[in-house]
């Protein structure tokens, strides 16, 4: 990549009021709706760990439930890292072993590629934090940030499913400023991000670009609406342009609930528009 | 594409469409309601689609080619209005503007950009190879399932204009108005153009489905049906309706195109798919209307000038 890409201050966050509104959002947004706790999957990486360290600030430890979903080939410093989150924050995290559920399920179709086999870990993990939710009366909290929602590097139905979300509005740099304010383990902080679906699997690589760049050109191309001669000026290459502009075109249909066929007079989500807070 | 004219098979290529032969080459426009799908926000692929129905329609002898509300764009366009907009020199509209250069006249709908920003739901008339006539939608409907003013500036005027028809050899020419979609769910909008004294209704629209569960029909389409017919009975002039076909995030636009009568009657009807309707259309038909129904004539504008005034002063008189 030879783009020469200034990183942008328009990136830059008062880190102290971004935490208080999103503790603030998950303090209201859950007891608002008569919960008290929350549950969520505690991967070892810096989006988790921040919701996490969120949700203990907002609910206390003793309402926040972290659950550890290893599959047999995850890296095991990323349940390392996880406990080590869980401890700094004064969580007990349940350890849920994905694999044997996954595996029997492939044991059928062994052909299955990687991308399969990485879909069905991550909406695993979501039917076990559905369960956790009923038994432990908590709601699940989301962990996708920005970055991922927009290019749709994220699993429909798996860890894009949960109740409420504080990070999806932070981008990926977004989420690494708000975590060494919040002095999260500088070890998550500093590691490559992965979504430790096969071995060896680094976001940045697959992806094929750094964060650092594709969060100052989505800023400028969501955030500030600037055109393609505009973005181009910036120092941003047509191919990488036209690249992300089709991710975030094609995954749209990940962020918004289905299509329903319209009918009646007043179909809901279209004409029948209450809010989500109804009535609480 | 097929035609629904009745005796009308498969639309010749270079042949005048039956819809011509029936009547002599000198009486009356022969109309296209072109009837199509477009792609939501792909105003490339919509540009090429309606130079191939404009080809189409010039083989088979049309004057006028009338396609949908916002045909080069679709409709439910959301936060992809400015990506969409064109300014009023792009080469886009250059293109469709050069279409029209040998007599074929053209009614084409786009968002619109102006210089200040502002963003328009306009029907644009081309003939002679220019820009002729430009309609920015005035209501611009923002309840149930709209949202059009959250994306929209609104229109301020409804003008009639003549229609150049320059290959039809009119005796005199048309005047015509243009009413979009919401437009003609606004009383005083027909009543404006009428007084202007238009002998044709120009009503491109995007009009969804909804409401199946009175009768046989969609509520949407009963309504336009009512008002289509009301609007040209009342005021003595055809009515072109052009409506859309296809879906945009699960819902359906019903279709229905259709050419009503200076008596009110429907005298042309799309189905539910895309199409091209033809159609001629005739003035002696406005005459003898007009002459059944002298419904102009006998406006009282003096009277309605009068209490319109009294109704302002009532107004302004409140607290």
């Amino acid at each position: 990549m030879t783009q020469t890409v200034n990183p942008a201050d328009a990136l830059a966050i008062d880190a102290g009021v971004v935490e208080r509104i999103l503790v603030g959002f998950l303090r209201e947004e859950v007891r608002k709706v008569g919960f008290e706790r929350v549950v969520l999957g505690l991967s070892g990486g810096v989006d988790s760990a921040l919701s996490a360290a969120l949700a203990q600030r907002a609910l206390g430890p003793e309402n926040v439930i972290p659950i550890i979903m290893p599959y047999r080939t995850s890296s095991p410093q990323s349940e390392a890292d996880a406990r080590i989150v869980a401890d700094s924050l004064g969580l007990k995290p349940e350890v849920v072993d994905i694999s044997p559920e996954v595996d029997s399920y492939f044991d059928r179709y062994p052909q299955a590629d990687r991308g399969r086999r990485g879909n069905k870990m991550a909406r695993e993990r979501m039917a076990i934090l559905y369960d956790m939710s009923s038994a432990h009366d908590a709601l699940v909290v989301g962990t996708s940030n920005k970055t991922e929602l927009l290019l749709g590097y994220g699993t429909i139905h798996g860890d894009m499913a949960h109740a409420l979300n504080p990070l999806g509005d932070l981008y990926k740099t977004q989420v690494w400023a708000l975590a060494r304010h919040m002095q999260l383990p500088s070890d998550v902080i500093e590691k490559a991000p992965s979504a430790d679906l096969w071995e060896g699997q680094s976001d940045e690589q697959e992806l094929g670009f750094q964060y650092a760049v594709v969060d100052v050109l989505l800023y400028n191309l969501v955030d500030a609406r600037r055109t393609r001669a505009e973005l181009r000026a910036m120092g941003f290459r047509d191919d990488f342009l036209d690249d992300i502009g089709r991710r975030v075109r094609d995954s749209q249909y990940k962020r918004r609930p289905p299509l329903i066929a319209k009918l009646s007079a007043r179909t809901i989500d279209r004409e029948f528009r209450y809010p989500r807070d109804w009535g609480r | 594409m097929t035609a629904t004219v009745p005796g009308a098979a498969a639309t010749p290529q270079t042949a005048p469409h039956a819809a011509v032969e029936e009547m002599a080459a000198d009486a009356g426009v022969v109309v296209v309601l072109a009837q199509l799908a477009p792609r939501l926000g792909d105003v490339a692929s919509n540009l090429g689609r309606h130079l191939d129905i404009i080809e189409e329609a010039r083989k088979g002898g049309a004057h006028l080619v009338v396609f949908p509300e916002l045909s080069l764009t679709g409709y439910f366009l959301k936060d992809l209005v400015p990506d969409v907009a064109l300014h009023i020199d792009a080469p886009e509209l250059e293109e469709l503007a050069r279409a029209t250069a040998d007599g074929l006249d053209l009614v084409v709908g786009t968002v619109l950009e102006s210089e200040d920003a502002r963003f328009h739901n306009a029907a644009l008339y081309f003939s002679g190879g220019r820009l002729h006539h430009v309609h920015r939608k005035v209501y611009l409907p923002t309840y149930g399932l709209f949202d059009e003013q959250r994306y929209f500036a609104a229109g301020d005027r409804f003008r009639a204009f003549e229609l150049p028809l320059p290959r039809a050899q009119q005796h005199r020419p048309w005047r015509s108005g243009t009413l979009v979609c919401e437009d003609m769910w606004h009383l005083s909008a027909p009543s404006l153009l009428a007084r202007q004294g238009v002998d044709l209704l120009l009503c491109p629209s995007s009009s969804p489905g909804r409401g199946v569960a009175h009768g046989n029909a969609l509520g949407t389409a009963m309504s336009y049906d009512a008002m289509t017919r009301t609007y040209a009975q009342l005021t003595t002039s055809f009515l072109l309706y052009c409506n859309r076909v296809g879906y945009e995030d699960g819902v359906n636009f019903w279709g229905g195109s259709r050419v009503v009568d200076p008596e009110g009657r429907v005298v042309a009807e799309a189905g539910d798919g895309e199409e091209l309707l033809w159609h001629r259309i005739d003035l002696p038909s406005v005459r003898r209307a007009r002459l059944a129904y002298p419904l102009l004539r006998d406006e009282r504008h003096d009277l309605v000038d009068a209490e319109i005034e009294r109704l302002r002063h009532r107004r302004n008189a409140e607290p």
